[in-house]
């Protein structure tokens, strides 16, 4: 049990330093020895997710798939025969608050394992209070790549399992343009750099390329450049509000998925109601789970869901990706026999799950987890529906290091 | 050419969306100078009943047009329970009604979100304003017609009001000097409900035109405020022709600017000449003049 004072110090340290000094040099400060208690028959993992604030909206069904995962684990029996015991914090939407209760479920509540995060920026605030207390987080949200801390499992994909099969998918459609539209932050521009290096080496066109400020309401300008462009199909990774009025306005000018489909990657069921399923009808969107997917598997997971949640619920990507992390977890520290983060990370490679949206399979060495994409098209009835699929899982590869057009981007 | 007319139109529409948003605001801020940071708000809560409305009644035609007045009454309502809750006990303390309104507009959010859940909700948009109208070669999306439309009309509306009726000279009158006004016999507490349940009733009158433009929210409200307050500012205190001259500036500016450079960059330019311009007129395009001492 670490003092209450001492526990002050390293929230101080933390919070004046910015923690970046952690990161910059993981082993100048030995980490303290790990407080978890294994004696009971209980053992303590914890959420943290936006419960308040902007990101709440999606952040919640995250909370609540991982819930759902923790009440099942402990139906079964538990993890090494003991039961979960969930400590849930509110991250707020505020990176520097996720960092705060990461510290806090760690070195306080001494929690096994924590579940949670959704932005870039959320994950890189937690990143080195992980890394400093050599503790474990498990991500579960598509990102832009370019990472693997030994102490984050991603779960979500990376940009070689979303991003490159939704340009596979266009290519093989005879697609030979592009325009790209985007929000105005990393993620959509870190995606558009790797679409373009892939466009240079496929001989696809870009036509035009868009960011618009987050939050921004008027897309008549940019529709307006996208239809003049009369580019092959659109690439969109505009966030949150911004898709309601981007389709709105498409629609309104009269364009259609048949003329110039429009693929989107941030774009899941719990989003088509709030665009309008007439809006958004027919235009495709890149993830690897849909709540369409016919395995027996997958209908236990959203009956359960619905059962616990209501009828009216839909289950989506990111929701299904915690899912299957707390589901890893319990393999990884099953095959290691013990819940020590040094034994759970020996353990990971190989470790698999038969999850909703079909087998995936821990990458030791990155912390990713090999994963099929999917291409789906959106139904008059507001769920998504498989296009097109890669066929096997595809093995992470978060810099790009196989793809010769990628090299430089990395850096 | 092609771009010309639709960066011009896109430019009016554009502007039509910023005078809904700001034409409740010109009364209340502009003539009454009452700081009021729930206006956006109000914006909400006409969208959300367009949506109970739609969902009442199932036609998305004759909803449209029957949320228009209901719209109204509800923003109207909600702003005179605000004015004679709150605001008439601070009339002089503009820090302390920019502070309340604030708390204000926070506690509707919430409301909104308990009521309506936090993901955004969908208005379909009638048959008739589905798709573009060709009109020589060039399309116009049937909406941003009817917002531009309804702009128009509203704005008509409300001048001819300030300018034939007896409310409208009243209002004038109070604006222009409250204490001979108040000599002449004019109440000018009724006076001031009046505006502010006419302000605010337009807010929700805008609320019904913007759900055909995008998502609706909680926080739809917090998106339109800042631009609602530079059109108010730009145009000139105290009068609604400002506002009208100023949004359409505003619009055209940023369709222009982002159809050379990106949304982004028209924003920031947008903001600097907003703010070189204050520096050359900080009364705005039109002032009242008036002899008032105050």
């Amino acid at each position: 049990m670490i003092g209450a004072a001492a526990l002050l110090t390293v929230g101080l340290v933390l919070s004046a330093c910015g923690a970046r000094v952690d990161s910059a040099d993981p082993s100048g400060a030995a980490a303290a020895p790990s407080c978890v208690d294994t004696s009971g028959n209980e053992i303590k993992i914890g959420f943290l997710n936006s419960r308040s604030g902007t990101m709440a909206i999606s952040e919640n069904t995250v909370f609540d798939s991982l819930s759902l995962a923790a009440e099942q684990i402990n139906a079964a029996g538990g993890v090494l025969g003991k039961q979960l015991q969930v400590v849930a914090e509110d991250g707020a939407s505020e990176p520097t608050i996720f960092a705060e209760k990461a510290q806090k479920l760690i070195r306080s509540d001494c929690v096994a394992a924590v579940f949670g995060g959704w932005t870039s920026s959320s994950r890189k605030a937690m990143l080195p209070v992980f890394e400093s207390n050599n503790a474990l987080l498990f991500y579960p949200v598509q990102y832009e790549g370019l990472e693997a801390s030994k102490n984050i499992f991603y779960t979500g994909a990376t940009t070689n399992q979303q991003i490159i099969p939704a340009l596979d998918y266009l290519k093989e459609q005879g697609v030979t343009s592009l325009f790209l539209v985007g929000s105005d932050y990393v993620f959509p521009q870190t995606a558009n750099k790797i679409i373009k290096a892939y466009a240079a080496a496929n001989g696809i066109e870009i036509r035009g390329e868009e960011y618009a400020p987050l939050g921004h309401t008027d897309f008549a300008t940019i529709v307006a450049k996208v239809r003049d462009a009369g580019a092959g199909a659109v690439f969109n990774t505009l966030n949150g509000d911004s898709n309601v009025a981007f389709f709105k306005e498409y629609r309104n000018l009269g364009l259609t998925p048949e003329q110039m489909p429009v693929i989107s990657v941030s774009i899941a069921e719990e989003e088509v109601g709030g665009i309008g399923v007439d809006n958004i009808e027919g235009q495709l969107v890149a993830w690897n789970y849909y709540q369409t997917i016919d395995t027996p598997t997958n209908q236990r997971f959203v009956e359960a869901f619905k059962a616990k949640y209501g009828e009216n619920r839909v289950t989506s990507d990111p929701m299904e990706a915690a899912y299957t992390s707390l589901w890893l977890w319990k393999g990884m520290v099953e095959k290691a026999g013990s819940f020590d983060v040094a034994a759970v990370q020996a353990a990971a490679d190989g470790v698999t799950f038969d999850a909703p949206e079909g087998t995936v399979t821990v990458n030791g060495e990155n912390h990713h987890i090999a994963k099929t994409a999917l291409i789906g098209r959106i139904g008059a009835d507001g769920l998504i529906h498989t296009e097109w699929s890669s066929g096997e899982p595809i093995e992470p590869d978060p810099y790009l290091t196989t793809y010769p057009w990628a090299s430089g981007l990395a850096s | 050419m092609d771009v010309v007319v639709t960066q011009v139109f896109n430019g009016l529409s554009g502007g039509s969306i910023l005078l809904l948003a700001a034409l409740g605001l010109a009364l209340t801020f502009g003539q009454m100078g009452v700081i009021n940071m729930a206006h956006g708000e109000f914006i909400m809560a006409g969208a959300y009943t367009a949506y109970v409305t739609q969902n009442v009644l199932g036609s998305a035609g004759l909803s449209l047009v029957v949320s228009l007045p209901i719209a109204f009454a509800i923003g109207s309502a909600l702003g005179v329970v605000l004015e004679a809750a709150l605001l008439r006990r601070m009339y002089h303390r503009p820090l302390d009604t920019l502070l309340v309104t604030w708390g204000v507009s926070l506690v509707l959010q919430q409301l909104a979100r308990d009521v309506f859940g936090t993901a955004g909700v969908d208005v379909p948009a009638p048959e008739w304003l589905g798709g573009p109208v060709e009109v020589l070669g060039f399309s116009f999306p049937r909406t941003r017609l009817f917002i531009l439309l309804l702009a128009i009309a509203a704005f008509l509306a409300l001048a001819a009001a300030l300018r034939y009726t007896a409310l409208g000279r009243r209002i004038r009158a109070t604006v222009q000097n409250r204490p001979l006004a108040e000599t002449s016999g004019i109440s000018t507490r009724a006076t001031d409900r009046l505006t502010f349940f006419i302000g605010s009733g337009l807010a929700g009158v805008a609320g019904v035109a913007l759900t055909l433009m995008g998502s609706i929210s909680p926080n739809l409200g917090t998106a339109y405020i800042v631009d609602a307050f530079l059109v108010v500012v730009v145009g000139g205190i105290g009068q609604i022709r400002g506002a009208v001259i100023a949004a359409f500036l505003l619009g055209v500016a940023q369709s222009w600017i982002e159809y050379s450079t990106t949304a982004s960059i028209a924003k920031v330019l947008v903001f600097a000449l907003i703010v070189a311009f204050l520096q050359v007129r900080p009364q705005g395009i039109f002032t009242v003049r008036t002899r008032s001492l105050a």
